[in-house]
Formats: structure tokens, sequence, C-alpha cells
């Protein structure tokens, strides 16, 4: 194989990988933003991932088949919403240090869908999943075509998200709000922004896009569920959001780096170089910590009030 | 007056936090279909009926207790440590190649160098995280989780590769475990024919050895105070930076300890998922006992016995064990919860003038009778949303 085909290979992998970290960091970009550090995006993760695979799987030879991925992406995405809700009811109604809620949260995520995995499913099962969808002309581009038109829906919606994100964060008066209050809730107050209820909005957006990274993982890249479907990429969007400063054009970069830097170690791992799998495996990981050590503090600038409670009645 | 209000503030809230934490397990429990009660009734009661699980909760409580004091050090000092996991990992490793590759030596050296070595491990697996916070600034939430995953991989390749038990070659099953340990770096068991060791009194001499550190010495204090207010203890002179990082390496060893003591105490050798998650319930533990020794304890029975508890409902009920995690994490959302809105004096003001209204409609006698409860119930709802709109009106 020459090195060609090898890069074709390596990037027609990688890039739709990127996109269960594109939503999830998107998502949490959201959150942050308004102030809300939320680490709980593994869990969310988690039961999305689940509830996206269940329809699949129980629906197959149905009428209702044709109709079992979009089920399971709204089971998914409602979940999501439904967490964030929780999220924010801790932490911005009752105003509990966030790191601790998110790792409250993480747990139950991981509970609630192994639980219910284990108890409806039992092993690994593959489900059909979604199709590839080429997109006419597009496609038959030589080298670009089947790299970048070559996916499925989701990842082209995950891709056109980050425009989207873009230009709610920034140039919409939601957007402004989001920022105002993530940066200075008092002013934002004051000027008769309600924090928390931006600051739920921000959560239930997270939440739905965690929950729609989730289905992406089982419905769209593994087409399965297991228990430990999820490894740790809830926790590499939140860090993939630091990375981007908090910015949906950085954060598309980083997940891109983060899925190409793995697809290259599979391919690797494929060429049949010698080196135990697990040094491999562990790459994203020791990636997310240098990055994160690398990244030097004083040019980045996260919002002032990243995971810092609102009290009106607080005296400053 | 204000007293008998405050407890009862505290009580109510306490309640509404277990409810609410029961209720979030319930609900899994139905669309399981099965009948949360009954479940409860078999996870709070069934290991306690005998010998066998009374002894595996005190077997459960050792690693609970030592990850459950690391975390409360390092929550306490202002740093999060999700990262025990892995400490523990890193602790079993180490403590388990101590005793496999050093020469034979009497257990009164070679056990204790072990359960040092282990914590060592730990401590220095944690230590990374702690720089990296205390120089580069960054989260520890971040770098605590990588390191687990990356302390998973590490302990899968040396227990598959370099550690692997010729034996399990030479058969040809590739179970990834190490050799047996040898007897001299055994803890030996209390109850004869029960997995129960003395590793439940190391865990507990050290629980007062954490309450003596942090309470009764001045490092703790520092400690408490970089925790507490971390421009504060700086302008008081204490190197908040440095505080972290002893923190988080304190932290780190009894992870470590704990993975030390359970593989020379319990299973003896290495072998996969050894940790079954004690790192993150170790988490809950310390919460649950307030950050504080003497909660600790008692803490790590009580959850002791929902592992148990969820391991038999697993064999009796086919409810899968994981259910346990639902239930720290609804236990953990929880108890935050509810701490801030004990600490909330407004909400407690105006439950306290709630009372008072209710006493003088009731006539004067029957201020602390059976009609308090009735009219608390109502005014504990309209919590914190919308709460000076409800306000303005009243009084």
């Amino acid at each position: 194989m020459n090195v060609f085909t090898f890069l074709i290979n390596v990037l027609s992998l990688g890039i739709p990988f990127s996109v269960a970290l594109l939503l999830a960091s998107t998502g949490e970009m959201f959150n942050q933003r308004a102030g809300v550090f939320n680490l709980g995006c593994e869990g969310i993760m988690s039961i999305g991932a689940f509830l996206a695979f269940m329809p699949p799987y129980l629906l197959q030879n149905t009428p209702l088949a044709p109709y079992a991925n979009l089920i399971g992406v709204s089971a998914a995405v409602a979940a999501g919403a439904l967490l964030g809700l929780l999220f924010g009811l801790v932490t911005v109604t009752f105003r509990a240090p966030q790191g601790i809620a998110g790792i409250g949260l993480q747990l139950l995520g991981w509970g609630v869908a192994g639980t219910l995995f284990r108890f409806f499913v039992g092993g690994v099962t593959g489900i059909p999943g979604m199709k590839n969808l080429q997109v006419p002309l597009l496609s038959s581009i030589p080298v670009l075509g089947p790299i970048l038109f070559n996916m499925n829906a989701l990842a082209y919606a995950g891709f056109l998200l980050v425009p989207a994100s873009w230009y709610v964060l920034l140039k919409t008066p939601w957007g402004l709000k989001v920022r105002a209050v993530g940066t200075y809730p008092r002013a934002a107050d004051t000027m008769g922004v309600n924090v928390a209820r931006v600051r739920y909005q921000a959560l239930v957006l997270g939440g739905m896009l965690a929950g729609l990274a989730g289905a992406y993982l089982s419905l769209g890249q593994a087409k399965m569920f297991a228990d430990d479907i999820v490894a740790g990429r809830g926790f590499i969007a939140v860090a993939l959001v630091y990375f981007g400063r908090w910015n949906p054009w950085l954060i598309l970069g980083g997940s891109l780096l983060f899925s190409i830097a793995q697809s290259f170690q599979l391919a690797i791992q494929v060429l049949g170089i010698s080196f135990p799998y697990e040094f491999a495996v562990m790459l994203p990981y020791v990636l997310v910590i240098a990055v994160l050590a690398l990244t030097p503090g004083s040019v980045v600038r996260g919002p002032a009030e990243l995971g810092k409670p609102f009290d009106r009645e607080k005296r400053v | 007056m204000k007293q008998t209000h405050r407890l009862l503030y505290i009580l109510l809230i306490s309640l509404g936090a277990a409810l609410s934490a029961v209720l979030l397990g319930a609900i899994v429990l139905e669309v399981l279909g099965k009948n949360p009660v009954a479940v409860y009734r078999v996870i709070l009661t069934e290991p306690l009926k005998d010998l066998f699980g009374l002894t595996e909760i005190g077997v459960r409580m050792v690693p609970l207790i030592l990850v459950g004091l690391g975390i409360a050090i390092s929550f306490r000092s202002g740093i999060l440590n999700i990262g025990a996991e892995g400490q523990i990992q890193m602790g079993i490793i180490v403590a388990a190649a101590t005793a496999i590759y050093l020469p034979p030596l009497p257990r009164a050296v070679m056990l204790p160098l072990v359960l040092l070595g282990g914590a060592l491990a730990g401590g220095l697996w944690a230590g990374i995280a702690g720089w990296l916070r205390a120089r580069l600034n960054v989260s520890e939430l971040l770098s605590t989780v990588m390191l687990n995953y990356i302390a998973a991989q590490i302990y899968g390749f040396l227990l598959r590769g370099p550690m692997i038990d010729p034996a399990e070659l030479q058969v040809g099953s590739g179970t990834p475990q190490s050799v047996r340990l040898p007897k001299y770096a055994w803890i030996d068991r209390i109850i004869p024919g029960t997995r129960l060791h003395y590793g439940l009194v190391i865990a507990i001499v050290l629980a007062v050895l954490v309450y003596v550190l942090l309470w009764r010495t001045r490092w703790g204090y520092e400690l408490r105070a970089a925790g507490a207010g971390p421009k504060a203890a700086r302008y008081g002179g204490i190197k908040v930076e440095s505080c972290l990082v002893s923190a988080m390496v304190l932290a780190g060893a009894f992870a470590g300890l704990a993975g030390a003591v359970e593989v020379t105490g319990v299973h003896r050798r290495a072998i996969e998922a050894i940790s079954s998650g004690y790192g993150f319930s170790g988490i809950v533990v310390a919460l649950f006992g307030g950050l504080h020794p003497a909660g600790i304890v008692p803490s790590a029975f009580f959850f002791g016995l929902l592992l148990i508890g969820s391991d038999m409902t697993q064999r009796i009920m086919s409810v899968p064990a994981n259910m346990v995690l639902v239930l720290e994490g609804a236990v953990i959302l929880s108890i935050i919860s509810a701490k801030m809105l004990i600490a909330d004096q407004y909400l407690f003001e105006r439950f306290s003038r709630a009372l008072e209204r209710a006493g003088r409609r009731k006539g004067p006698e029957s201020k602390e009778g059976p009609a308090a409860p009735a009219a608390i119930l109502p005014s504990k709802d309209p919590s914190a949303p919308g709460r000076d709109a409800a306000e303005g009106g009243r009084s």
C-alpha cells in the first residue's frame, strides 16, 4: 500500500470519527459559555447511545423498522434535554458545586445505561445502524469524494452545526445572553436577563447535543452498544472545549485532530507494525493531557464566571 | 425555638434528598418491571442475614474507607480527585511487583514495603495531576480522568504481558493475571473461612490519623484553609500551590494503598477488574460521610452494604449490579443539593417564619406538637425559583 491510499484511509476513517466529539463538545461549549461546567457529558452520552440503540434493536423486522433510527435519535435527544434540566436543577437552582454534580450525573448515566442494557439486551449485539449517504456528483470527486461526501446524515448535520453554532453564539441576541451570563452574570441580571433561565436553556441545548453525540456513537459509528461505548469521549469533549478556546471552529479543528490521530493509530495497527495495542489505545488520553498542559494559561481566557453559581441576593 | 426550627429544617431537607435519590433509583427499577420496594429490601437486608454477607461488607469497606479518606483530604483542600480508579490500579501493580520480584523477606519487613510501594505509586500517579494543576492550571477533573484511562491500559498491558503468570502461558488460557503473591506478603484474615482481613483495622486506624492530620496539625489546617478560601490562605502566607500538590499526592497515596491492601488481603494476585469502581464509589462514600473520617467509616459500611446488596439482587432478582451506580449518582446529586439548601439562610428564614405563623394560628402551646409537620410540607415546595415573587406579597 502506498502512502497516498494510506492517508486516504486514515482520513476517511478519522473524519466521521470526529462527529461524536464535535457534537458533544459543541454542546459543552454552550454550557461553559453560559458559565456552567458540565462534566456529566459522559453520562448523558451513555444514555443517549443506549436509547438510540434500543429502537433499531427492538424494531428489526417490524413495519416500523424504517423509522427506528429516527425514533432512537429523538429519544436520545429528549433524554439529553431532560438530563440537562436535571443538571440545571442541581447546579443553577440549588447552586451546588458543578464539578461534583458532574461526577454525579456521569455515574447516574453510566448506571442507567448499563443497567437497562444488561437487563434488556445482555450482550453486545449489532444493529443495522445508519447508512452512508453519498452526495450525488460530489462523492465522485476523486480523493475528496470518498473522504468528505460518503458519511451518514448525522455526520453531515454535525458539520453543519459548526457554522450554525458560531452564528447562534456570536450573532444572535440569545447567543449574546449566553455569553453575558457566563462572563458577567450580574451585569446581565441588571439588564433584565434572567440568568437562571439562560443557563437552563444552554444546559438543555448542551444536553441535547450530548445525547445526539451518544446516538451518533451507537447508530452511526459503532453500530452496536456496549457498556463502555463512550469510553471517556465525554471527558475528551470537555477537554476539547478548553483546547478549542470556547470557539466552534477551533473545536471542530480539535475534534478532527483527535479523531484523525485515533484513526492513524488504528491504521498503523492494521499495517501490522508490532506495537502493544494498549499504548495505541492510551494515545488520545495522553494527547488530551499534553494539549491541556501545553496550551498556555495566559492565552486561554475562558468565560470569566465559568463554574461559579450565580446568586442574585449575594452581596459583592 | 429557632434551634428546633433549624433542626426540623435540616431534617426535612435531608429526608427530601434521601427520598429523591430513592425515587430516582425506583424509576429505573420500574422501567425494568421490578418492584422497587422488593429490590430495595433485598439490597438493604439480604447482606445482613448471615456471616458471609456481613464479612463481605467488611471486605468492601476497606478500599471504600481508604479511598474515601483520600478523597476527603483532596476535596477539603480544594482539589477534586476523581482519578482514584487509576491510582488504585497503579497501587496494585507496584504492590504486586514488590511482593513478587523482591527476594523472600520476613513478613514484618515485606508487608510494610509492599503497602508503602502501593501508596507511593498511587501518590506519584496522582501527583502528576496535582502538579499539572498547580503549575500549568490544568483542570484536575480532566487530567485525573484521563490518567484513569491511561492507568487502565498500563495495567492491562502489564498483566497481559510482562507480569503475566507463566502458568497461564503454559496452559494457554492466557488469563491476564499475575502469579500468586508469596505468603509472606499476605494480610491475614480476621475470621478464617471468610475474606474479612486485617486491612479493616489498617483502614480504621488511618481514619483516626487523617482526623488528627486535618484537624489537629498545622499542615492539616493549611490544607483546609487552602480549600476553604485560596485567596485568604495565600494572603495568610500559606503556599496554596504546594498544598494542592500535597493534597493530591496524599489522596493518591490513599487510593494506591487501597489497591495494595486489596491485592494482599483479598485476591493475593493482581487480576483484571480488581478495582470494580471503588475509585468512584469512594467519592460517594466521602461526600456521604460529610468529608470527615468519623462519617466516612459508617458511610463506607452503608455503601459496602449497597455494593454487596446489588450483587445479591443480580443473583436473586436478576437486576443488574450496575444499579448501584444509579444509586451512587443519585446520592451525589441529592447530597450536594441538600447541602446548598441547608446552607441557604434565606430559605431557612422563610421556613422559620412560616412555622411561626402556623404556630400562632394554632395557639401558643402546640408549637412543637404534631401540628407542625403538616404546616411545613406545603412551605417546603416553593423553594428557590421565583422566590422573590413569592415573598413580596406575604408579610
